[in-house]
């Protein structure tokens, strides 16, 4: 064997084990993750956790009960905001669409999902807080809700599309109108993938801290109604993380655990069982 | 003969009317106008947070003008807004984060591509998904509670032992700073750069991979001078893409680089960005002057996220339309 070729061999193992080796760290930071939170948190995620409020500084035990029914609030506002407007917007899209429109729509909802998450922290301040003077739950939900309608808007006229036309043409053959046709036919077809679509952005913008920091803000206790401001996981485990206390850093651990556990059984079950070959509209 | 036109007129009237009637009463129309609507509300909303941002940060505009851009100084108390260093400190912590993801990142999107078999690429690539829904407070937090430690104690002393003549690793070992910010965004950026570059790889037709091999290239050969020029561009998109998202990144940003708005040489010392002091003192400005420079600032994070953004998509649409186009963004 000639040493060029003895040479061309080894860069071929050489680069080929490389890109192993960087699949390999890329796949492993996952693991890293969730065993340093298991091993940190495992521990304080007790039932106290999810019943009880923070106790004051320098007392130790309590829970998190406020954050987690308080991220619960927010993402159902989030859903109200961004499901009717990001689904009906798709279909609009996938159904009625001419040419200028859905170019139009489609490019600023790829526009709006590029927008930094603080940015719309801002917007949400400058209508939701300005006029009224105070943070709330409300100003919160509207945030988390608009960053959800461009992933539900692209998803569900992706997946609409995908409906093979003979449907569409049997419904309409059998003389149903184009709504009835939508409603009853092109829907249900689509209805997993569209369902998987609006869980995954849920489970997204459930991890979302920067946009709540100045809209919803953060509460130590119950937060009643929708005009308050709330407490809510992600912006817990911030704080407490950067706080000084030993107590809150294993409370943010504890947090945290919950927070990754919830965003990664809501990615897993809905890709393994609900979108079984479906290809998930990413960022 | 005259009231023939006119005759032909009124019936394509009544006619065309009762086509509208009979589709509203099929609810063909009404559907058609209220999807309408929706799907315009993305575009007003889009629009209402550009007119937000611009009017809110009328006053800061207005007050320092193009000096906002080169001033230093960032003083709350004195009313003195310079936007500089979190300019700065942002694209420094991002090009580290590049310099980190995008080997780290086409290398293991070529693996996955075009050596590993398809059931272990497609097992690989679901948890490379998951990594992406990771959300970037958790990142924050692994980098407060490990990596600063880590950082403190072995990565910055080793670097200034054995780099300490070039001025980028001098000054003490905080643990905090520019170069761990950049290490957290590029693990948070990483899963971005695999799945879009992946997908623009296997975009890549079968013939330019056989016709390379035919040629005697051996695999690695095959990959590098074959497929990956050809998917150039589209990788390119892959990284604009991250790009926009380092650039963005706030929690995990915020909660290590330090948060001192300081221009200096040094990788190792504290700095501050553009999304970390939206973070920490939004809440907290008093003044309206306070308050519209930081949307200012807002304002240029959003510029900038929207200009590179654009240019990603550009970029994979390039690429995804000439491969086979099967490729999804």
């Amino acid at each position: 064997m000639s040493t060029r070729l003895l040479w061309r061999k080894t860069v071929n193992m050489v680069m080929l084990s490389l890109t192993g080796l960087c699949a390999l760290v890329a796949v492993s930071a996952l693991f890293f993750i969730l065993g340093y939170l298991v091993y940190h948190g495992g521990k304080d995620v007790n039932w106290d956790f999810f019943t009880k409020l923070p106790t004051p500084v320098g007392e130790s035990g309590g829970g998190m009960a406020n954050a987690i029914i308080g991220s619960g609030k927010l993402l159902l506002l989030a859903a109200l905001i961004g499901v009717p407007i990001g689904l009906l917007g798709g279909i609009y899209l996938a159904e009625f669409g001419g040419k200028t429109v859905p170019f139009v729509v489609r490019y600023t909802a790829d526009m709006l999902n590029g927008v930094p998450s603080i940015v719309i922290g801002i917007f949400a301040y400058a209508v939701a807080v300005m006029p009224v003077r105070h943070f709330s739950t409300l100003a919160g939900g509207f945030a988390l809700g608009i960053m959800t309608i461009p992933i539900i808007l692209r998803s569900t006229e992706e997946f609409l599309n995908g409906v093979p036309r003979a449907m569409r043409e049997g419904a309409m053959a059998l003389g149903a109108s184009k709504w009835k046709t939508i409603y009853g036919v092109v829907l249900p077809a689509a209805r997993n993938a569209i369902i998987t679509a609006i869980l995954l952005s849920l489970a997204r913008v459930a991890g979302e801290t920067a946009p709540l920091l100045f809209t919803a803000f953060g509460n130590r206790f119950w937060s009643p109604g929708w005009g308050q401001p709330t407490a809510s996981l992600p912006v817990m485990i911030y704080t407490y993380a950067v706080g000084p206390y030993d107590d809150w850093h294993r409370q943010a651990w504890a947090a945290g655990l919950v927070l990754l556990g919830l965003v990664l059984v809501i990615n897993i079950v809905v890709r393994t069982v609900l979108a079984r070959g479906i290809s998930v509209q990413r960022s | 003969m005259a009231t023939v036109p006119a005759n032909v007129e009124s019936a394509s009237v009544s006619s065309s009317s009762r086509t509208l009637l009979r589709r509203l009463s099929s609810g063909d129309e009404i559907a058609r106008l209220v999807t309408l609507v929706f799907a315009l509300t993305t575009v007003l909303i889009t629009a209402a947070i550009v007119q937000q941002l611009w009017v809110n940060s009328a006053e800061s505009r207005h007050a320092f003008g193009w000096r906002f851009f080169v001033s230093q100084e960032w003083d709350p108390v004195f009313s003195k807004f310079g936007a500089l260093p979190f300019i700065y400190g942002t694209l420094v912590t991002s090009a580290l984060g590049m310099l980190i993801a995008v080997p780290l990142g086409l290398g293991a999107a070529i693996f996955l591509a075009e050596l590993a078999p398809r059931h272990i690429s497609d097992v690989l690539t679901f948890t490379i998904d998951l990594l992406a829904a990771v959300p970037s407070v958790i990142y924050g937090l692994l980098g407060v509670f490990i990596l600063v430690p880590l950082m403190r104690t072995e990565v910055q002393p080793f670097l200034k032992h054995k780099l300490g003549f070039l001025p980028l690793f001098q000054g003490p070992a905080y643990g905090i700073g520019f170069l761990t910010a950049g290490m957290v965004l590029a693990i948070m950026i990483v899963p971005f750069i695999i799945s879009v570059s992946r997908e623009v790889l296997l975009a890549v037709p079968r013939e330019q991979r056989e016709a390379s091999l035919a040629l005697g290239a051996t695999r690695w050969e095959a990959t590098w001078k074959a497929v990956v020029p050809y998917a150039r561009t589209g990788i390119m998109g892959s990284v604009f893409l991250a790009l926009a998202r380092a650039l963005g990144e706030t929690m995990a940003v915020t909660m290590v680089v330090g948060n001192n708005p300081r221009i200096a040489a040094s990788l190792l010392g504290p700095g501050y960005s553009i999304a970390s002091v939206l973070a920490n003192e939004f809440s907290e400005a008093t003044g309206t002057l306070y308050l519209s420079a930081l949307i200012e600032l807002g304002l240029v994070l959003f510029l900038l996220t929207f200009v590179i953004n654009g240019l990603a998509r550009l970029l994979i649409l390039v690429t995804t339309q000439r491969g086979s186009g099967t490729a999804q963004v």
